[in-house]
């Protein structure tokens, strides 16, 4: 074998050396980590859902008992919705939608309908609108998102599903209309989906909790 | 290396080679997650500490390293200690993971990482190199926070805002408020606010050392991009 070659060879295994430590490496520290990351995206997701529906109000296991909605005239993404039940009886259901039209992108929201169909609480999980004008739709940076509890579909009716620039109930920011509107709208969407639905998300909900039992 | 050698290396990384000031590195990380004091300090850390893993293990195995491999062998061993610090980081500082998200996979690509593997690990002994990597990301860091500060200062009035997210809960103690009331100054907030932050922390800083080093020649920004050359 000429010196060349005999070169190569060295540095390519050498590489691979390197290749398979850094995979050896990886491997090991994805094994220790990956369980506490698992908890701490449950942890972060069962945070979120309690803002809306107190841990109290029910005794399922809220981020597990989980329904997937694909229905395109909804939402083109599909729609997680978890259930909120206490000892079987149905609580509420807490809907993962989002809110395609906003200034910069999706904005992600979590809407909490109890079974009589009164808004629990709305939550904007993420969002790339403009700070300081389209962020005021976070619960962090001002409270405009809790004008939504307690809201039906038919109170504030369907003209009051809106911002008041448009007439409605709701109001816009200062130099913000798109990123309400789009809350605004996906809100109320989703209630007429919820009404429209509401027996086959509930009746889902009690068969898929026979399967889990 | 003697104990002035060391010194060097220390005000070189911090001082007279910054990254951030000086050589104009890792700039995209730099201006995109300086929005607050926490998430620079954070992302400062955790390029620290890959410039001090990356740089201890390309100096120990520097002279296995022919030239034709070296680059190749740079970028994997950066990238593998940056994939165990995102994964520790995401089990560990679960919420400043989902604030700082795709910049702290992205400090592979930071150029000053692989610029001291080359141009200093490769050519010292580990504990010289160490040093080097700490000196480098403790420019590198500092910067990131002067420009959170100022950044958060003007935009939004506070400093260590956040700080629960690196601390736990405690931390929330820490947030001091500079200007009560404070509207929002969006410019500061977005990136525009960046570049004019990072411009003036730049002329502040060649201001500074035009005038302590009066009678030496002093390395400005952007002109002398060869790094250390005296210690090469």
């Amino acid at each position: 074998m000429n010196t060349s070659l005999r070169a190569i060879l060295k540095s390519g295994l050498l590489l691979g050396l390197i290749a398979l430590l850094g995979t050896l490496l990886l491997a090991t520290v994805n094994k220790l980590t990956h369980d506490r990351i698992i908890e701490q995206e449950e942890r972060r997701v069962l945070r979120q859902l309690n803002e809306i529906v107190v841990a109290s109000a029910y005794n399922n296991d809220l981020h597990k008992d989980v329904l997937e909605i694909n229905d395109a005239a909804f939402s083109r993404q599909p729609v997680t919705v978890y259930r909120a039940r206490m000892d079987g009886h149905d609580v509420a259901l807490i809907m993962r939608v989002i809110a395609a039209d906003g200034y910069n992108g999706n904005i992600h929201l979590l809407v909490g309908i109890d079974t009589d169909g009164t808004l629990l609480g709305v939550r904007v999980t993420s969002h790339r609108e403009t700070p300081g004008l389209g962020d005021p739709i976070e619960l962090r940076k001002s409270d405009w998102v809790l004008d939504f509890t307690g809201k039906r579909l038919d109170r504030p009716g369907t003209d009051g599903w809106a911002v008041k620039k448009n007439g409605g109930d709701f109001d816009q920011f200062t130099g913000a209309t798109i990123s309400p509107r789009a809350v605004v709208k996906a809100v109320h969407q989703t209630l007429q989906y919820f009404e429209s639905h509401q027996q086959t998300l509930f009746a889902e909900a009690t068969d898929r909790a026979l399967e889990n039992d | 290396m003697t104990e002035s050698d060391y010194k060097q290396i220390l005000t070189n990384g911090v001082w007279t080679q910054n990254t951030g000031l000086v050589i104009l590195l890792g700039l995209c990380p730099l201006l995109a997650v300086t929005s607050t004091v926490v998430n620079g300090l954070a992302l400062g850390l955790a390029t620290m500490l890959t410039l001090m893993i990356s740089n201890l293990s390309v100096s120990v195995m520097r002279d296995l390293l022919k030239p034709e491999i070296r680059i190749p062998a740079f970028v994997l061993i950066i990238a593998s200690v940056v994939t165990v610090i995102e994964l520790l980081m995401h089990a560990f500082f679960f919420d400043l993971y989902q604030v700082l998200g795709i910049f702290i996979p992205l400090i592979v690509t930071n150029c000053a990482i692989i610029g001291r593997a080359e141009s200093f690990a490769s050519r010292n002994r580990p504990l010289a190199s160490l040093l080097d990597g700490f000196a480098t990301g403790l420019g590198f860091c500092i910067t990131l926070v002067a420009l959170g500060a100022v950044r958060e200062i003007v935009g939004h009035g506070t400093l260590f805002s956040g700080a629960d997210m690196m601390l736990g809960e405690w931390g929330r103690h820490l947030t001091l408020v500079i200007v009560p009331d404070h509207p929002g100054f969006l410019l500061a907030m977005l990136p525009p606010g960046a570049f004019i932050g990072l411009a003036l922390l730049i002329a502040g800083r060649n201001a500074w050392a035009a005038r302590v080093n009066r009678n030496r020649t002093v390395p400005v920004a952007g002109i002398n991009m060869d790094s250390n050359e005296a210690l090469q």
